[in-house]
C-alpha cells in the first residue's frame, strides 16, 4: 500500500553549510502514495539517495504532528505549502497531483542564516524570549490558582495567541522579514492575563528592542503572516502589541 | 522476597503522609553562596528538564541545559494534547491527595512505588498554581475559574486542560521560565546538542561529551550533578506517537556505565491513535485520550463488516468497553481499552482496509451538547439539525485542532463520520532506575521524567506524564539534590582536560568513526524499521515466552548486520542527520534485547506487560504478587549480559487487589 502512484520533479536548494553558497538542484520522487507527509515523500526520496550513495537532504522536522514548530521550509514560494493552518509534516502528498514540479526552499531571512540545505538557525526567537517573554515569578511563589479569576473571553484570547509555535513562517512570509507576528502572540498572551500585566510595560520594550536587534524588518502592514501562519495567529496581536509600545514609550 | 544489597530507595521512615513534608524539612542545605560555584548539567529540555533547569537556576545554581533541538522549547512535551492531573478538587467530586496516589497506584496495577506515588500527589496541586502563575492559559469557566475533565481511569474530574494543546501550553510556560534565566545568563543553553557520553570521575557523575550537530565537534562538559530528563525510549518500536528525534541514547549510555535499568519491558500501548496507513508511515499521531470523554468506542456487532459506520444501526453496534466494563466504561486505563481494541479486532471485528480499527464517536454527545446549548439559548423545540450545530461548536471548542489534525491525516471529517483509532506505542513506564532523591545507581546522576522508572508502575494514567515532569522539576530535585550537593561544595570544578574526559571523549569519537566507516548498503532507517517490527511483533501489546526467546535471537543478529552493513552518508565533521539516527539507532538495538528479557523474566501479566500466558478467563491481566510485586532493576555487565536486581515493593497503605475497572 505504500507504494504510490505519483511521479514528481523537486527543485530543492541545497547549501553545504552558512559559509558556502547554495544553488538549487533537482531531485525525482517516484512512486509516491497521496496518503504521505510532505516530509514522508521527502524520506522517501532521501532513502533513495542514500542507496544510490548519495548524501539526503538535510530538513528540520521532529513531532510531525503540527506543534512542534521545528519543521520549516518554503513549498512552492508559500512557507508551509498550499493549504492554510498546517505545517509542513501536516501536509500531504493529496494537495499534489502526478507529474507536478515542486521548488523546496529553506526559510530566507537574515535572522534565520541557513545551517545546511533546508535548516536554518531560529535561535533569534529564543533571544527574544530570554529579553522579556515570560512572567517574573520563580517557582514555589504562586498562589491558589483559583485565587486569579479570568474572564473566559480574556483567557480564549489569551490562549489563542499562544498557540504560535515558533516556527518562523511569518518572517518567512514577510517581504520584509518582520517578525512582528511572533512578538506580538507572547506580548498578547501575557498583556491579557493579570499574572502578566504587572510586567508589561517593561516586557514590550524589551522584546522590541532584541527584535530590532535580531536584524528583523519592520511590519508591512499586509498580513502575510497571518495568512501564512500555520496556526492562525491572528494579525489583532500585532495591533495590541503596538498599542502596548506606544503606552509603554510614553510611560 | 529482599531488596538487592545493591540498590536502596532512600524512602524516609514516617506515615506516607508525613514522609514528604518530613524529608523536605530535614534534608540537607546548600546555602546561598556555595549554590554559586556548584554547577549542574541538565540534559533534555521538556517538561521535567526545563522546570528542573530553571528552578534550579533560580536558586542559584549553575546551570547549564543541552538539547538536540534547534529550540528548547521543540521538545516532545509539547505534543501532549489532554491535559495534567492535581488533587484540587475544585469540583467538589470527592477528589483528595490520597485518591489521586490511589487512582495511580491502581492504574499501575500496583506495581509502582508508595511513596513516590504519594508524594505526587500531595505536589500535584501546586504545579498547577505554578503554571497559571506564569501565565499558562488554561480552560476556563464563564465564572472564570479553571475547568476541568474526566480522563482514564478515575472517576473524578481532576484533568486541567488547554484544549488539546496542554503540554505545549504547559511547555512553554517552563521554557519562559528557563528563558528567563537564560537571559540574567543563570543557565547557559546548548540547543543542537547530543549528549553522547556520561563522565565518571571516582565513581561520581562529573560531566557529559556531547555532540554539536551543526558542527558535528565533540564537547567536553563539567557539572557537579548531571541531571537526564531526556525522555522515553518508545521509538525502539520505530512506530509510535513520539517525535522523531526522541531516543535512549543519554539514558542508555548512563546505563553502560553504571545506572541500573527500571523495568524497561513496561511500555504504554494508548488505545486511540490513528491507524497506521501504509509502510510509508514515518511516525503514529494520538487522538488524545480526552475525547474518551465524549466518543463512544465501539465495533460493528457483525465480523468482516464492510457497510460505512454511518450505516451501521445503532443496535447492530457494539460498545465493547462500556459492556466489558460498565463502571468506568469508555474511561478505562489506556492498557485495558488497548488490550479490549486489539481483542475485538483480532476476533475479525475491526473496519477499514486493514480491519486493524475501532470506531471513536461522537454523535451521541454532540446531540447532548447540542440540547444543553438549545436550553442555554432559550431555543424551544429546536431542529434536529440545529441541535447538532449547537453541539458541534461545543465540541470544537473541545477538541477543535484534535478533529483539525484527524482530517488532515485521513482526509476523513470527524464531525461527519467517527474516527478509526487502533492503539499505538506512546509512552515508557520503564527508564533509569532512581532512588527516592530522583538519583540513578551512579552517584550524582539523576534522572527525571519519562527517562526515570518511578510513578507509574506497569502502566500510567492519562494526563499524568505532565504531572510527573513537572513534579519532578519544580518540586522534587530542587529539594531532593540538596542531599548530593551539600557533600560536594569542596569539590572544585574539574577542568576537562582531566583523563576522565579524554577517555570518554575518545570512546565517543571511536563510535562515531565505527558508524562512518562501515559505508555497507542499508541505511538506518531500514535496520530502525526491522527492529521496530520485532518489538512491535513480540514485545507490544501481547508477548509470550517464545516469541520473546525469538526476539532475543533476531535482535542479536540484527544488531550483528547493522555494524557491518549499515550506511552513513556525508561526513562527521557536519551537520549530519543520518549519523544522528545511526547513533540512536544503535543503543536501541541494545536497548530492545534488554526489554525482551525483562518481559521473558517477568513470569506475569501487569499494566501494559501482558504476557499472554498469564491472564485470567475474562482476558484480563493476571498479576503474581507473590512472585513478582519487585522493580526489575538491571545492571548491565557486558553486550547481552545483564544482572537483575529486586527492588521489592511494599504495599502498607493500600491493599493490593485484582484490578477490576467492571
Amino acid at each position: 500500500m505504500s507504494q504510490g502512484n505519483m511521479n514528481l520533479t523537486l527543485k530543492v536548494w541545497k547549501q553545504k553549510n552558512k559559509n558556502e553558497k547554495g544553488r538549487f538542484e533537482t531531485f525525482d520522487a517516484k512512486g509516491i502514495s497521496p496518503d504521505m507527509s510532505f516530509l514522508e515523500m521527502f524520506d522517501v526520496v532521501n532513502e533513495h539517495l542514500i542507496s544510490s550513495g548519495k548524501e539526503p537532504i538535510a530538513f528540520d522536522h521532529d513531532c510531525r504532528e503540527g506543534i512542534c514548530g521545528m519543521c520549516s521550509m518554503y513549498i512552492n514560494g508559500r512557507p508551509h505549502g498550499p493549504k492554510q493552518g498546517v505545517t509542513t509534516c501536516q501536509l500531504h502528498m493529496r494537495s499534489f497531483k502526478d507529474g507536478d514540479t515542486i521548488v523546496v526552499e529553506p526559510w530566507r531571512s537574515a535572522a534565520f542564516p541557513v545551517i545546511k540545505d533546508l535548516a536554518v538557525d531560529r535561535s533569534s526567537f529564543d533571544r527574544i524570549m530570554a529579553s522579556g517573554g515570560f512572567v517574573s515569578i520563580n517557582t514555589g511563589n504562586a498562589k491558589d490558582a483559583n485565587n486569579i479569576l479570568i474572564p473566559k473571553y480574556d483567557a480564549d484570547d489569551a490562549f489563542n495567541a499562544a498557540a504560535c509555535i515558533g516556527c518562523g513562517a511569518c518572517v518567512a512570509a514577510c517581504k520584509n522579514s518582520s517578525a512582528m507576528l511572533f512578538v506580538s502572540a507572547k506580548v498578547s498572551q501575557l498583556a491579557l492575563l493579570p499574572q502578566g500585566k504587572i510586567e508589561k510595560r517593561d516586557r514590550v520594550l524589551n522584546m522590541v528592542k532584541q527584535m530590532d536587534e535580531e536584524g528583523f524588518g519592520n511590519c508591512t502592514n499586509t498580513g502575510a503572516c497571518e495568512a501564512e501562519c500555520p496556526k492562525s495567529i491572528s494579525l489583532e496581536n500585532i495591533a495590541r502589541m503596538n498599542r502596548e509600545y506606544l503606552k509603554a514609550s510614553l510611560t | 522476597m529482599a531488596s538487592s544489597s545493591k540498590i536502596n530507595a532512600k524512602i524516609p521512615e514516617g506515615t506516607l503522609e508525613e514522609k514528604w513534608t518530613k524529608y523536605r524539612s530535614t534534608v540537607h542545605l546548600v546555602n546561598p553562596a556555595n549554590k554559586r560555584s556548584l554547577e549542574i548539567i541538565v540534559v533534555g529540555s521538556g517538561l521535567a528538564g526545563s522546570s528542573a533547569a530553571a528552578s534550579l537556576a533560580e536558586m542559584g545554581y549553575k546551570v547549564k541545559v543541552f538539547c538536540f533541538q534547534d529550540s528548547p522549547r521543540r521538545a516532545h512535551s509539547i505534543a501532549a494534547q489532554g491535559g495534567i492531573n492535581a488533587a484540587k478538587n475544585y469540583q467538589n467530586d470527592g477528589d483528595s491527595v490520597y485518591r489521586l496516589f490511589y487512582d495511580t497506584i491502581k492504574g499501575g496495577d500496583y506495581r509502582a512505588r508508595e511513596a513516590n506515588v504519594h508524594r505526587l500527589a500531595e505536589v500535584s496541586s501546586s504545579i498547577i498554581d505554578q503554571c497559571v502563575a506564569q501565565g499558562v492559559p488554561f480552560a476556563r469557566e464563564y465564572g472564570g475559574t479553571l475547568s476541568n475533565r474526566s480522563f482514564g481511569g478515575t472517576q473524578v474530574q481532576r484533568t486541567f486542560y488547554a484544549a488539546g494543546q496542554t503540554g505545549q501550553q504547559l511547555l512553554l510556560g517552563a521554557y519562559s521560565a528557563l528563558q528567563r534565566q537564560i537571559g540574567m545568563g543563570a543557565v547557559q543553553l546548548l540547543a543542537r546538542h547530543e549528549m553522547m557520553e556520561v563522565v565518571k570521575i571516582d565513581g561520581k557523575a562529573r560531566g557529559i561529551i556531547a555532540r554539536d550537530l551543526v558542527t558535528g565537534k565533540l564537547e567536553r562538559h563539567f557539572g557537579h550533578a548531571v541531571l537526564l530528563c531526556t525522555g522515553g525510549y518508545g521509538n525502539v518500536f520505530y512506530l509510535s506517537t513520539n517525535a522523531m528525534g526522541c531516543n535512549v541514547t543519554a539514558a542508555w549510555k548512563a546505563h553502560k556505565n553504571g545506572a541500573f535499568f527500571g523495568n524497561p519491558c513496561y511500555t504504554q500501548i494508548h488505545p486511540t491513535c490513528i491507524p497506521v496507513s501504509g509502510d510509508h508511515q514515518s511516525k503514529l499521531t494520538l487522538m488524545s485520550e480526552s475525547l474518551r470523554n465524549d466518543g463512544r468506542i465501539w465495533t460493528s456487532k457483525k465480523q468482516d463488516d464492510t457497510r460505512k459506520p454511518n450505516d451501521i444501526p445503532e443496535e447492530e453496534r457494539d460498545y465493547f468497553l462500556e459492556r466489558r466494563y460498565p463502571a468506568f466504561g469508555n474511561l478505562v486505563p489506556r492498557d485495558v481499552a488497548s488490550r479490549a481494541a486489539k481483542e475485538r479486532c483480532d476476533a475479525g471485528f475491526g473496519s477499514g482496509a486493514s480491519k486493524m480499527a475501532v470506531y471513536l464517536d461522537f454523535t451521541a454527545n454532540t446531540e447532548r451538547y447540542g440540547k444543553i446549548e438549545a436550553t442555554k439559548h432559550n431555543l424551544h423545540s429546536p431542529n434536529k439539525q440545529e441541535i447538532i450545530q449547537l453541539g458541534k461548536a461545543v465540541i470544537k471548542e473541545k477538541y477543535g485542532n484534535l478533529f483539525d489534525m484527524y482530517k488532515q491525516i485521513t482526509g476523513e471529517d470527524p464531525y461527519e463520520v467517527p474516527m478509526r483509532i487502533y492503539p499505538a506505542v506512546h509512552y515508557t513506564m520503564g527508564g533509569l532506575w532512581v532512588d527516592y532523591n530522583l538519583m540513578t545507581t551512579v552517584p550524582g546522576l539523576f534522572a527525571l521524567g519519562e527517562a526515570n522508572f518511578s510513578d507509574h508502575g506497569a502502566n500510567r494514567l492519562g494526563a499524568s506524564a505532565l504531572m510527573q515532569g513537572l513534579a519532578d522539576g519544580y518540586f522534587v530535585i530542587p529539594y531532593t539534590i540538596g542531599d548530593y550537593l551539600s557533600e560536594e561544595i569542596r569539590t572544585k570544578v574539574i577542568p576537562t582536560d582531566n583523563e576522565a574526559f579524554v577517555v570518554a571523549e575518545a570512546k565517543v569519537q571511536d563510535h562515531i568513526n565505527k558508524l562512518m566507516n562501515i559505508k555497507g548498503t542499508k541505511s538506518v532507517d531500514y535496520f530502525h524499521k526491522r527492529l521496530g517490527k520485532i518489538m512491535w511483533d513480540k514485545c507490544g501489546m501481547a508477548r509470550n515466552k517464545e516469541g520473546l526467546l525469538w526476539a532475543i535471537s533476531e535482535i542479536k543478529s540484527l544488531r550483528q548486520e547493522f555494524w557491518s552493513n549499515v550506511r552513513v552518508p556525508g561526513d562527521a565533521n557536519e551537520f549530519n542527520s543520518e549519523l544522528e539516527k545511526a547513533s540512536r539507532v544503535s543503543d536501541f538495538l541494545e536497548l530492545g534485547e534488554l526489554m525482551c528479557i525483562d518481559a521473558l523474566d517477568r513470569n506475569e501479566s501487569c499494566g501494559g506487560h501482558f504476557r499472554e500466558e498469564y491472564q485470567t478467563e475474562e482476558g484480563e491481566a493476571l498479576r503474581d504478587d507473590k512472585k513478582y510485586a519487585y522493580v526489575a532493576a538491571w545492571e548491565y555487565k557486558n553486550e547481552s549480559d545483564y544482572k537483575l536486581h529486586k527492588e521489592e515493593l511494599k504495599y502498607e497503605n493500600i491493599k493490593i487487589a485484582q484490578r477490576s475497572y467492571k
